[in-house]
């Protein structure tokens, strides 16, 4: 690797922690980024000649905070700006003192910076657009390739959250038990969202797989900060056994492969054996949660070698404990799928029909519908629902995968022909 | 005379690399790896999983406590480690409490699942 990519590499690493403790210091964003981003292009210019600090992120906190107060006093002097030669470059003093940044704040800092990302009154769009850009980092445009929009639009999406969380008032006080668990559940849940964001693009090209990264990155980021919260450990297990499955979710032609069908060869296996450790430690804990849940489950399918040795009456235990502990119709759903593999499409059926009110403008609703359907040969009322799931789709490869269902369907329905005759 | 040599690196650094650069700083390495391994000079080379995995045994005056995450005083030294091939990391918690019941004194214990091992280097 070389010099500059380790140097990038560095900064991305140090970003939510420097950043974080100049929002605080600053208290305001768009002075705090300002002054990052200008701590990061004397790092570039530095790092390379002197040699990269032992703390890359106390180096940045105290750079950008010379620089932040620098551009404080300019504005002060309404545009007035001091010589060149004021802005001293980083001596081996100056380095010494930033290696002594109290380092204590640091945990706050982050979880404060993820916070105001997942602001209540922002739309979850917004959110994951805020947090890619701020936290991690992302150019504008690569945000924008992700969410398909162009890049204008998505330069007045953050734009515009960032007005909404500046006049939303940014929380500097310290946060006590309740509050810092509180935020923390709402930041793994803006996490999981910019996972799955990235999940269901990761077929088209890279660009989507990238935010899954990216989400699994954040999820270390915050079991690093709060070591010992089991649904955090549950929530990157759980990011980490979907992303392993990555290569193996889509055929060369770009079409989605189910579970049941994927070549469990290509699923990595470094991703789940960390996930399946992370599971181990959270279950000492004794506080099952629902990310923790949904991990065991995925740990389930990540340990049946092949499709037809899963263990479904576990999984059918641990969805009805996910009911139980978080109702929810999406879950019903899911468990709908393991009720038809132990039971049959007609049990499963009896399960979701009730859900047909709230799940009828979900994609995976109709489209599980349709082939529990197709399995109890009711052809048209499959097409029907293979009809409306297609008009739901997300990606072309959802509207894709259902059409080859049709496409199933009309064979079926060719073959009988040819039978009667 | 046997040497282990132990490697340091920043996680969130190591952690940033993208699939492609993780695997062209590890073909690297094993090109340093390979003539050591067939002078017979290569001993096991285990890559661990990152700290958000570990858990650590703390010795104190009465039972051992776990704490979730790395060992993280600077009190002690690192003087000596164990692989133990386990089917879970409670097992595994339980031989670290049998090594801290055999040992006088303090001492930590950090349990750390491995991601990859090779017995005579990636080769």
């Amino acid at each position: 690797m070389t010099d500059l990519a380790w140097i990038e590499a560095a900064l991305t690493s140090a970003r939510p922690k420097a950043l974080g403790a100049l929002l605080r210091y600053f208290r305001n964003l768009d002075i705090a980024e300002e002054a990052f981003q200008e701590a990061c292009l004397r790092a570039v210019r530095t790092w390379p000649q002197q040699g990269p600090p032992r703390d890359p992120a106390a180096w940045l906190i105290f750079v950008g905070r010379n620089s932040g107060i620098d551009t404080l006093r300019r504005l002060a002097k309404q545009g007035e700006l001091p010589p060149e030669e004021v802005i001293s470059d980083l001596s081996d003093a100056e380095e010494e003192q930033a290696d002594r940044i109290d380092g204590s704040h640091y945990r706050d800092d982050i979880l404060r910076l993820l916070f105001i990302c997942c602001h209540p009154d922002l739309p979850a769009t917004q959110q994951i657009a805020l947090a890619l850009r701020v936290v991690s980092g992302l150019s504008v445009p690569r945000i924008a390739r992700a969410f398909l929009v162009s890049e204008s639009a998505m330069e007045q999406r953050i734009t515009r959250a960032k007005a909404r969380v500046a006049t939303a008032g940014i929380p500097f006080d310290t946060p006590d038990a309740i509050a810092r668990s509180e935020r923390l559940a709402q930041v793994a849940a803006m996490i999981y969202l910019v996972f799955n964001e990235g999940y269901s693009t990761s077929g088209n090209g890279g660009e989507g797989a990238s935010l899954c990264e990216e989400a699994i990155r954040l999820g270390r980021l915050l079991l690093r900060i709060f070591p010992s919260e089991p649904e955090v450990m549950g929530l990157l297990a759980l990011m980490l056994i979907q992303h392993s499955r990555l290569r193996a979710r889509f055929d060369t032609g770009g079409n989605l492969v189910l579970l049941e069908d994927q070549d469990r060869s290509l699923w990595n296996r470094d991703l789940i054996n960390e996930a399946l450790a992370l599971i181990d430690k959270a279950i000492r804990h004794r506080v099952p949660g629902p990310y923790q849940m949904q991990a065991a489950i995925g740990a389930l399918h990540a340990r049946a070698p092949t499709a037809e040795s899963t263990d479904w009456t576990e999984i059918d235990l641990l969805y009805q404990a996910l009911e139980r502990l978080q109702p929810s119709p999406v879950v019903t759903l899911n468990r709908a799928v393991v009720v038809a593999k132990l039971h049959g499409a007609e049990a499963a059926l009896g399960l979701i029909d009730p859900l047909g009110e709230r799940l009828s403008g979900y994609f995976y609703f109709h489209g599980v519908r349709g082939g529990l359907l197709m399995q109890l040969g009711r052809k048209a009322e499959a097409r029907e629902a293979f009809g409306r799931a297609i008009a739901l789709a997300n990606t072309p490869a959802e509207a894709a995968h259902i059409r080859q269902h049709i496409d199933r369907l009309s064979a079926l329905a060719r073959e009988s022909e040819v039978k009667v005759l | 005379m046997l040497y282990a040599i132990l490697c340091y690196n920043s996680e969130d650094v190591v952690c940033a690399w993208s699939r492609e650069e993780d695997a062209a700083v590890m073909e690297k390495l094993a090109a340093v790896q390979r003539p050591l391994a067939e002078a017979g000079k290569l001993g096991p080379v285990a890559r661990l999983m990152p700290t958000t995995s570990a858990t650590t045994l703390r010795k104190t005056k009465d039972e051992p406590i776990v704490i979730d995450g790395p060992f993280a005083e600077t009190k002690e030294q690192f003087l000596g480690f164990y692989v133990v091939d386990v089917a879970s990391l409670d097992e595994a918690l339980g031989i670290a409490r049998d090594l801290a019941k055999a040992n006088p004194g303090t001492g930590s214990y950090e349990i750390r699942p491995v991601m990859a091992f090779f017995e005579q280097g990636r080769v």
